[in-house]
């Protein structure tokens, strides 16, 4: 009877054979990514495909960087990243306190009329957007990829105010009391508490920024201003199928620093999605 | 003294305050751009303002052009095969995912990853997959003595693919269907285990209905993120071949900034905003039938 392995661990010994298969399932287009970029261009087209590159080349790499300016890409969308993080970070910490932490009598009817924007698609702002931005000569620099993240988000918004509402009122009463205003209380009591919540915001804003597209599609002409999800996509449209190899570095080169971030900070990202359901 | 007209300040002036960058934001970024691309369909548009008034020309052109048609009828197509096979695999991988299997968090790691990496970069490792001839699918497939589709270069097959490639990126929908089922009472199981349910009882009787309002509020999301369905698109087929994956963002996109039909495409935009719209409420009265709520 102990001999023979049991229902349960006959169960559990299958959830994990599914589990590692679907695991290798999900990785395998990213192994296969690394795989290509260290090929050579014989080896990429080889008629039975090796996993292991033989031999491994940073051929690719060099190329990649040689032909389209990877770096100026990535100098850019670390521009337009950062600058979005720190509007984000500054403007719904404001907005969020005064959705949650203050009473005031339309507080409701503006919060609805937030939500609402979550459901107004980009293409119906997108035109007038453009108009307006090249009217006021913003088109091709970074400006409407930036500005608009200094004026609150409804995301963030319903995130932040969500996680504000949780810190006991009596905090913000007993410094009132003490003669705090209310941005002190906003500075030393609400934001130390607040870290998780403001590091889960920097973070979602950090991969809106890097994986935008169609944001520096419109407004971004000049090679010299491209973001690398932009530079990837005109790479691709440029070399076309004649180099894989290439645009798999260049690839690589896009994906790893976000990938290296969820990896190190993926809980703050889960709790955030998880989040943003609950009402 | 700053301090203390401060804090004389009435609760509306302190609360409109800290919202004022919202409000500024909302009227710049959301309330114009919304009326006036409203206004601009109404006009003969182009890239330097609004033109000449035309009346219901631009929706009447609409209409007429087989082009919208087909670009939403492909939009619709992908909608429902995302949302379809996206909430199998994030059903899947959530029920095979309770929290006290071990290495749960690294699985849920790994099947996250592709959903925090950039749509081009997704796009361009799958057009490399799904190249007919060189690409790693189709050797798979013939190694396995399966005929291999031309994938992104058949009509018939193209949106296909790109609903396949979309399966992989449910990261956000597993996520949240996690977090549901741990909300599940563990006395519903305790009972039914008691009652002699099975295991497939149990996910029919209990975790499916206890899921239903999470699953509506994926679809509800699934549904507006697939009508702006836009980068994979664009960048892996360019609408192609023969329009077989020409979504209605991709063509509102062409209208704008490559034909210069701001007008039309401000209309097309109009569309799309109440096509999700009614669709959403739609969505929400069949809830009623279907949806399981607490309480």
């Amino acid at each position: 009877m102990s001999d023979a392995p049991s229902v349960g661990q006959v169960q559990r010994l299958g959830r994990h054979g599914v589990l590692i298969f679907l695991g290798l399932l999900f990785v395998a287009p990213f192994l296969w990514l690394i795989s290509t970029s260290l090929k050579t261009n014989e080896q990429i087209v080889q008629a039975s495909p090796a996993w292991i590159p033989r031999p491994a080349t940073l051929q690719n790499y060099l190329n990649a960087f040689n032909t389209v300016p990877l770096l100026e890409y990535g100098k850019n969308t670390l521009i337009v990243t950062l600058f979005s993080v720190l509007g984000a970070l500054c403007s719904n910490t404001l907005v969020a306190y005064g959705f949650s932490r203050i009473q005031w009598r339309s507080r409701e009817v503006f919060f609805i009329i937030t939500l609402a924007t979550l459901m107004l698609p980009f293409q119906v702002t997108m035109v007038p957007l453009f108009i307006m931005f090249s009217k006021l000569h913003w088109t091709n620099t970074f400006l409407p990829l930036i500005v608009p993240c200094f004026f609150g988000n409804a995301f963030f918004i319903f995130l932040l105010r969500q996680f504000f509402l949780g810190i006991p009122r009596e905090l913000s009463e007993a410094a009132r009391i003490e003669g705090a205003s209310e941005l002190q209380i906003l500075w030393h009591i609400i934001l130390p508490l607040a870290r998780p919540a403001l590091f889960t915001v920097a973070l979602f804003q950090f991969l809106f920024s890097w994986n935008d597209f169609l944001g520096p599609l419109i407004y971004l002409n000049d090679q010299s201003k491209f973001t690398l999800a932009l530079g990837l996509a005109n790479m691709q449209s440029a070399i076309g199928l004649s180099d894989f190899g290439m645009i798999m570095a260049a690839a690589v080169f896009t994906v790893a620093p976000v990938m290296l971030i969820f990896i190190c900070a993926q809980r703050y990202f889960i709790e955030g999605i998880v989040r943003s359901r609950t009402t | 003294m700053r301090s203390n007209i401060a804090r004389s300040l009435s609760p509306e002036i302190k609360g409109l305050l800290f919202i004022s960058p919202w409000i500024v934001g909302l009227l710049w970024f959301y309330l114009y751009p919304f009326l006036a691309s409203l206004y601009y369909s109404f006009h003969n548009a182009t890239a330097f303002g609004p033109g000449a008034f035309i009346g219901w020309r631009n929706y009447e052109l609409m209409m007429r052009d087989p082009l919208f048609w087909k670009s939403l009828a492909n939009t619709i197509y992908f909608t429902a095969g995302s949302l379809c096979l996206g909430t199998i695999a994030a059903l899947s991988l959530a029920l095979l995912l309770p929290k006290n299997v071990r290495g749960a968090s690294v699985y849920r790691t790994i099947f996250y990853l592709p959903t925090v990496v950039p749509f081009t970069a997704i796009s361009v490792i799958w057009i490399w997959i799904l190249h007919p001839r060189y690409g790693l699918l189709n050797h798979l497939l013939e190694s396995i003595g399966v005929g291999a589709p031309g994938w992104l270069s058949d009509p018939a097959w193209a949106m296909p693919a790109l609903i396949l490639v979309s399966a992989w990126s449910v990261g956000n929908m597993m996520v949240i269907y996690l977090a549901a089922m741990q909300e599940i009472p563990t006395e519903l199981y305790e009972a039914a285990k008691l009652d002699g349910a099975s295991a497939w009882q149990r996910l029919i009787r209990i975790t499916l209905p206890m899921l239903t309002p999470v699953i509506l509020f994926n679809s509800i999301i699934g549904l507006i993120n697939g009508f702006q369905y836009f980068v994979q698109p664009y960048v892996m087929t360019n609408g192609g071949p023969a329009d077989s994956t020409l979504v209605y963002s991709l063509y509102l996109y062409r209208n704008a900034f490559q034909f210069f039909r701001m007008g039309y495409a401000s209309a097309m935009g109009w569309i799309l905003f109440l096509l999700i719209l009614v669709l959403t409420a739609i969505v929400l009265r069949s809830a009623r039938r279907w949806v399981h709520y607490r309480g």
